[in-house]
């Protein structure tokens, strides 16, 4: 039996969020963390609560914090979430609780948005689309797979403590995106609205983010060359 | 972009770049005082070192570089932890009266120093 300590919180009935203890039955298989509680709400408290989709680790829904650690629980097996015969979940760290395992993603998504995730590029577009070489495009590898699940930016401290203001790992990732992207002719408004004391700077490089990274991404790397970008712009 | 007027320079960048110069400066000072130290120190040897204009002019250099250092990263600290969402209302108050004695404390600790390599 695998003992599983779960974050329970429901604002419109608990006074405070408590953790609650199921021993499951896993018949010795290695499941993923996302079937034990599938199982869980199956069979013992239909009440749980999470968020959850394509089961295979490219919808990004069920990013959640297992015995400490972020990331997918669709794409985490028990054998490397388990320590010491217990699984203890709760949700991602920092942001506020809606329901048991179900965060508010407002503040992610407003820092998304400040970094404007679309290709800008004021001229006529061609009649069939806009062309890069492959070394051009070799640039946005590493960059462009990311899922926004917000395991990254909720492992990040300087993400906990100024979520309204550092753009967080997620958001820096993306915004590097854009910038690497030969396409792209904003470089200059986006860098402009990044050289502040919060928006990247607020990155100590502890890489949290890419400790936690489901898909193996390093955002970093990306808010190194964000910093290289500044530089060479200012000097 | 958001603002902060109490930031050493005002840009990221700046701050950011400030920190890494001092240190670097910071450390090639402690070198120098390491390498005094792993020979004979005594009065004399000290004083003939602090009399050299050039060792007058890095002491001073390196309290500085300390001064900006200590200030980009307590800065950081404080509005890390002393925030009106870690402390509540009060929480830009303390990190102001919080940052004003850090401020009086590094001024005060540069004053000194002048004070005494060059008197």
């Amino acid at each position: 039996m695998l003992q599983v300590s779960l974050y329970r919180y429901n604002p419109e009935t608990d006074e405070a969020p408590y953790m609650q203890d199921f021993s499951v039955d896993t018949s010795g298989r290695d499941l993923m963390v996302l079937d034990v509680l599938e199982l869980i709400k199956a069979d013992y408290d239909g009440s749980v609560t999470y968020r959850r989709s394509c089961r295979e680790g490219v919808c990004g829904s069920d990013g959640l914090n297992m015995n400490g650690k972020n990331g997918l629980a669709c794409i985490t097996p028990l054998s490397e979430a388990v320590k010491g015969g217990k699984l203890v979940i709760r949700p991602l760290p920092g942001l506020p609780v809606i329901r048991d395992l179900v965060v508010d993603m407002s503040l992610f998504y407003a820092q998304y948005e400040k970094v404007q995730p679309y290709l800008q590029n004021p001229t006529p577009a061609p009649a069939i689309e806009r062309l890069q070489s492959p070394e051009e495009r070799a640039q946005l590898d590493g960059l462009y797979e990311c899922i926004l699940c917000a395991c990254c930016s909720t492992s990040c401290p300087s993400f906990w403590w100024n979520p309204d203001r550092f753009v967080g790992p997620a958001g820096l990732l993306q915004a590097y995106r854009f910038l690497a992207d030969s396409r792209d002719t904003a470089t200059e408004d986006r860098l402009s609205k990044l050289d502040d004391p919060f928006s990247v700077f607020r990155c100590h490089g502890i890489q949290n983010c890419v400790n936690v990274c489901p898909k193996g991404l390093n955002p970093t790397k990306a808010i190194g060359h964000i910093r290289t970008m500044l530089l060479n712009r200012a000097t | 972009m958001v603002t902060s007027v109490t930031s050493f320079s005002r840009s990221g960048l700046s701050d950011w770049l400030i920190q890494r110069v001092t240190s670097l400066v910071l450390l090639a000072y402690f070198v120098v005082i390491a390498y005094q130290l792993l020979g004979s120190v005594d009065y004399t040897s000290w004083r003939l070192l602090f009399d050299q204009t050039w060792m007058k002019v890095f002491t001073l250099m390196a309290a500085l570089s300390l001064a900006a250092h200590s200030w980009i990263g307590l800065w950081s600290v404080f509005t890390d932890y002393l925030t009106e969402r870690m402390l509540g209302p009060k929480g830009n108050v303390i990190r102001l009266i919080s940052q004003l004695g850090v401020s009086l404390a590094l001024v005060g600790y540069v004053i000194w120093v002048i004070v005494i390599i060059w008197s």
